[in-house]
């Protein structure tokens, strides 16, 4: 029996009261994939996140994590996903290492001090475990979040913007670390950016939503091909301002 | 079945007890606001018992009532703010998001919280009894195994008025934060914390009855005016306990599923 997909989204609606956040979306991410979801304020990025993280129960629809159905089986699969948003923060009182022993503890990691130590040294925090966390500066707080995000070697690992308020050379740094854990881990990554540049390293497949739809799904080569632009910025743009390829045609 | 697939893990409510542990001992004035407020309670009332029991002869006889009335109503209330501060602090730091997407149970979290509510009671209620005992020479621990059935009681209203607290504030956000301070209020009148439930009209006293307070109060006052310790209150208190423990718990995972529904997990704001 083949091993069920990292993460399965079929025909996935949210409706808060009554506005449909995410409007009957369906996608399948490979295993040790790297894809990024694209969209607008409000085109339904964090909610599908939320609810493949099993924070956000569907309205319609399914969706499974290495063959869990979420929210109902998530405790079968959580120890082995992770995430990093900007809607959640690393206790701040808290130094580096307690916090990173907690999640480690919480995650069931074997080890723990070793695990510790590795991260530490894989992204440079070696000198920052024994701060408070709300002491550090915002690059490396985020990079305490990645931390936290891969306390467990997850197999399955959810971004939000991972490299938002760091200067260009950490975040091409971690942009570097990430692709080699996955390729390492053999990890699955689903990762929400607005760096365009980001996205066209990083990921071997573009998800793009608008208004709780997907509006095109692709590799960067072929989307950039089929909306005749040179770079993913533009492409965001046209299907943000609705120009696209079917505008484009009639034009 | 691999450890991962455990129900209830011993190490992840460990986890969470080191979790607040660290941030209770990072911050004195986290560790004085746990011990000034019942100070100034048991001084105040203790001085007033004191004047009256020099003016009048019932209140002479019923020595220590007024102090026992607060530490007890403290270990009510402060059980149930120390369960609901922990809580909160998930709120204030935007840790819950973290929490809810990792393997921790509510069950674990509910039991982390409530080992800490008994750890932060002990941290500004022990000080506080030895005050009284060197101020008013009022041994609270003289009550011997009754002030055992009392606190056991009580921490299981404070619980189950915590748990359900939390689960208001998952599904409604900070705006419901003002609940974990003032909710107990609301019981205290009607548990007969200084007077006994006689001094209630006819028709409220059946509400009285109904909360579990209310007969460990009864219960206090019996054992310190007639040295009688009722052992049928506190049954009755065990009993109402059990179904105040169980509604509490009931309604919170409701409220998280609520939550889970509404998107209010990913918003740990107003």
């Amino acid at each position: 029996m083949p091993a069920p997909p990292p993460i399965a989204v079929e025909r996935l609606v949210k409706i808060y009261k009554t506005v449909p956040a995410v409007d009957g979306i369906s996608f399948t991410l490979a295993p040790g994939s790297i894809t990024a979801l694209l969209g607008g304020n409000g085109a339904g990025k964090t909610t599908t996140i939320a609810t493949i993280m099993g924070l956000v129960t569907p309205t319609s629809g399914r969706v499974t994590v290495l063959g869990a159905e979420m929210p109902r089986q998530r405790y079968q699969v959580l120890h082995r996903m992770n995430f990093e948003s900007p809607y959640v923060e690393v206790p701040m009182r808290l130094t580096v290492r307690q916090n990173l022993k907690i999640f480690g503890e919480l995650y069931g990691v074997d080890d723990l001090p070793s695990r510790i130590e590795q991260l530490g040294r894989e992204l440079n925090l070696t000198d920052l475990l024994d701060r408070p966390t709300g002491k550090l500066s915002s690059g490396q707080k985020t990079r305490v979040s990645l931390a936290k995000a891969l306390v467990n070697n997850p197999d399955v690992l959810l971004l939000d913007e991972p490299t938002a308020s760091l200067d260009p050379d950490t975040a091409d740094w971690v942009r570097g670390h990430l692709e080699r854990y996955c390729r390492e881990r053999h990890a699955t990554v689903l990762l929400a950016s607005h760096n365009m540049v980001e996205v066209e390293r990083l990921c071997e497949r573009v998800i793009i939503m608008k208004r709780g739809h997907i509006e095109d799904d692709d590799t960067p080569a072929k989307l950039l091909q089929r909306y005749g632009r040179s770079t993913l910025e533009e492409v965001f743009l046209d299907v943000a301002r609705g120009n696209g390829i079917e505008s484009e045609a009639a034009q | 079945m691999s450890a991962q697939d455990v129900m209830f893990s011993p190490r992840r409510v460990g986890a969470m007890m080191l979790r607040y542990w660290y941030l209770l001992r990072s911050s004195w004035p986290r560790l004085l606001d746990l011990v000034y407020w019942p100070t100034v309670q048991m001084l105040t009332w203790g001085f007033l018992q004191y004047y009256i029991a020099n003016n009048a002869g019932f209140f002479a006889r019923a020595g220590g009532t007024f102090i026992g009335a607060v530490l007890l109503w403290d270990i009510l209330f402060r059980g149930q703010l120390g369960f609901s501060m922990s809580f909160l602090e998930e709120m204030w730091s935007r840790n819950l998001g973290n929490l809810m997407m990792s393997p921790l149970r509510p069950f674990e979290f509910v039991v982390a919280l409530m080992v800490m509510s008994v750890v932060r009671l002990s941290v500004g209620a022990v000080p506080v009894t030895f005050l009284a005992i060197a101020f008013f020479g009022f041994n609270l621990y003289a009550l011997g195994l009754a002030l055992v059935a009392f606190f056991f009681n009580l921490m299981l209203t404070s619980w189950a008025v915590g748990i359900f607290v939390s689960g208001l504030i998952l599904r409604n956000g900070m705006g419901a934060e003002n609940f974990a301070w003032s909710i107990m209020f609301l019981f205290m009148p009607l548990t007969c914390v200084y007077y006994p439930v006689t001094t209630l009209p006819v028709w409220l006293q059946p509400i009285s009855w109904a909360l579990p307070p209310t007969y460990v109060f009864e219960g206090m006052r019996e054992l310190l005016i007639h040295k009688v310790f009722r052992g049928d209150l506190m049954l009755d208190a065990l009993g109402l306990n059990a179904l105040f423990f169980a509604a509490g718990i009931i309604a919170f995972l409701a409220l998280l599923r609520s939550a889970r529904r509404h998107g209010s997990l990913m918003q740990s704001g107003e």
